[in-house]
């Protein structure tokens, strides 16, 4: 319990909710025609609105970024090592806005918000959003804040895909993009990952075709598994060999199927902290738009013909030891950069902590994400 | 920054070569001094490779387009052509494989621009032909077991690289330790010259 809150910390924040009554066209063809978008806010707009910084948001986090929402909170906002007064996102200098995207479970409409046309949860009736639509329903939230240009949009891992997006979609509207941990589009291999954890919530007996919550009940066992997988794929192999090893928990194996390794401990850990705070569903669609990225595709598959119209300074950063989104995913958007002569920089970071990383107070990565934060801070007029 | 300002003399002299408005590579740049002296003085574009932690902070502090990549990787992600000057200053020497190094520069490049420590300095031969050790020197002040420097070469050897990769020659210089020419250096670089520096394209 968090009885004061630290002195870097934004402290306690609220969420706001913003009513969309917009016509949203996705990229599936299906429309919607009214949604809201759950955000927070930190730091202080500028009389110019010059000092906006969009920070996009990863798989399985949400608009609440910094922050406590009471003094009760045993956890900070998940990126609190990076936004505050001080740190690399200074809320002393910019106007932070962070929302929970379409699809969500946090507060943004989704599947398990009511359908206003059937008056029950949307469920798998939710359309399927994509990267390039978040980043439509992200304007209008830009255009509500009458923000025309925000001085960077930042984002770690698909929050990272979401940047990449934005410079491509509205080059005019962003100086800065900041890309972290991400990749141009997913591999075999990360669409292969993604399935195993779609096909765990799909064949879970609670599922019910999604409707489950019509049912009272939500696919745990499926959830679990998902997340339980999507843990081994943040981190490392090596960083799993020095945090657990072969430890076990009571000393001796015991010839039987109860938790016996520490790693299994964790596993199980972060699987019963995710089921209760996030929507299979959601999960679901989450993974369908980290498959469905893909902003070259336009483009013939060439990413350089696709960032010919961005217009913003770049800064990219990977992490060596994330396999998920490997640096030289990274690279393939260094080179797409560069091929149109546009600004970029980019730093990959030697660290055991995989992909993960991201999130992490890494001294070297805090170094460069501070300088390069100093140059956006520059640039504010 | 002035001219005069620069730390390292053999950037003035690579300055001196670079057209304003270029398109330029700097393979090694440290902290982005080169660059950064040439956007401000010949309104040049480009970018920077750099492998060390400090120095990728240092250039993204002084607004350098920095790429954070080991240069024994080469150049894959650089398309031919794509540079005026692909620069190497004192850094041909820590290659792994010098040769494909300055084939990947003219690939990316029009023009290579590159200076070495000189081995055939009078200092060296002194240590290796009188002393029978291994020279350390104010340009080389490492020893043999722990230095960077693993390929070292002299004038002669760099020029007869060149003339078998197919590369010519278009300017040379030989300099001393404060990067000074004199009509000694001009007439007995290899033995005189302590840095050397040279300019180059494919035939």
């Amino acid at each position: 319990m968090a009885k004061t809150l630290p002195a870097d910390s934004v402290g306690l924040v609220k969420p706001k909710i913003l009513q969309v009554d917009q016509l949203l066209k996705l990229s599936s063809g299906g429309v919607l025609g009214k949604y809201e978008l759950i955000y927070e806010t930190y730091g202080q707009l500028n009389a110019r609105k010059s000092n906006a910084i969009l920070v996009c948001h990863a798989l399985s986090s949400n608009h609440h970024a910094a922050g406590y929402h009471s003094l009760e909170d045993k956890k900070p906002g998940w990126w609190e090592n990076f936004v505050g007064p001080g740190k690399p996102i200074d809320t002393n200098r910019f106007y932070v806005v962070c929302c929970n995207n379409l699809g969500g479970c946090s507060g943004s409409t989704g599947p398990s918000t009511l359908n206003p046309e059937t008056g029950k949860p949307y469920g798998p009736d939710f359309p399927i959003v994509t990267v390039r639509d978040w980043v439509e329903s992200h304007i209008h939230l830009s255009d509500a804040l009458g923000i025309d240009q925000w001085a960077a949009v930042i984002g770690g891992s698909l929050g990272g895909m979401q940047v990449l997006q934005w410079s491509i979609d509205y080059p005019e509207r962003l100086k800065h993009a900041v890309i972290i941990a991400a990749a141009p589009k997913l591999t075999a291999q990360n669409i292969a990952f993604n399935e195993v954890a779609r096909q765990a919530i799909r064949t879970d007996p609670d599922f019910h075709e999604g409707h489950y919550y019509e049912h009272n009940t939500e696919p745990a066992r499926g959830l679990r598994i998902a997340r339980m997988l999507g843990h081994i794929t943040y981190l490392s192999d090596d960083l799993m060999h020095e945090k657990f090893g072969r430890d076990l928990r009571e000393g001796e194996i015991s010839f039987d199927f109860n938790v016996e390794f520490q790693v299994e401990s964790y596993l199980r850990y972060q699987a019963d902290s995710f089921v209760g705070r996030f929507d299979a569903n959601t999960y679901l669609l989450m993974t369908k738009a980290l498959d469905y990225f893909d902003p070259a595709k336009p483009f013939g598959g060439d990413l350089s013909k696709a960032l010919q119209r961005a217009k913003a300074s770049f800064f990219v950063v990977s992490f060596t030891s994330d396999w998920r989104f490997a640096p030289a995913r990274s690279r393939e958007i260094v080179k797409a950069l560069h091929d149109n002569d546009l600004h970029v920089s980019y730093a990959e970071i030697s660290v055991n902590q995989g992909h993960d990383a991201f999130l992490m107070k890494i001294p070297q990565y805090v170094e460069v994400f501070n300088a390069y934060m100093d140059r956006i801070a520059g640039d504010i007029r | 920054m002035t001219q005069e300002q620069l730390m390292r003399p053999d950037y003035a002299i690579i300055a001196d070569w670079i057209q304003p408005k270029s398109r330029v590579l700097d393979l090694g740049c440290g902290d982005g001094t080169l660059l950064s002296h040439l956007a401000k003085n010949k309104k040049v574009s480009g970018y920077g490779i750099e492998l060390d932690d400090h120095n990728i902070t240092q250039c993204i502090r002084s607004n350098i387009n920095v790429i954070q990549s080991d240069l024994d990787r080469g150049l894959s992600e650089f398309d031919e052509d794509s540079f005026d000057y692909v620069v190497l200053s004192l850094t041909l020497q820590a290659m792994h494989r010098p040769d494909l190094l300055l084939q990947e520069m003219m690939r990316v490049g029009t023009e290579g621009i590159v200076t070495f420590p000189n081995f055939g300095h009078w200092r060296s031969r002194f240590y290796l032909g009188v002393l029978g050790r291994m020279p350390v020197s104010r340009t080389l002040p490492n020893e043999w077991y722990d230095t960077p420097n693993i390929h070292l070469c002299t004038i002669r050897d760099f020029e007869e690289l060149c003339y078998k990769l197919g590369y010519r020659i278009l300017e040379r210089r030989a300099v001393d330790h404060v990067h000074k020419s004199s009509l000694g250096l001009r007439l007995f670089p290899n033995l005189l010259g302590q840095i050397a520096l040279y300019r180059f394209r494919r035939i």
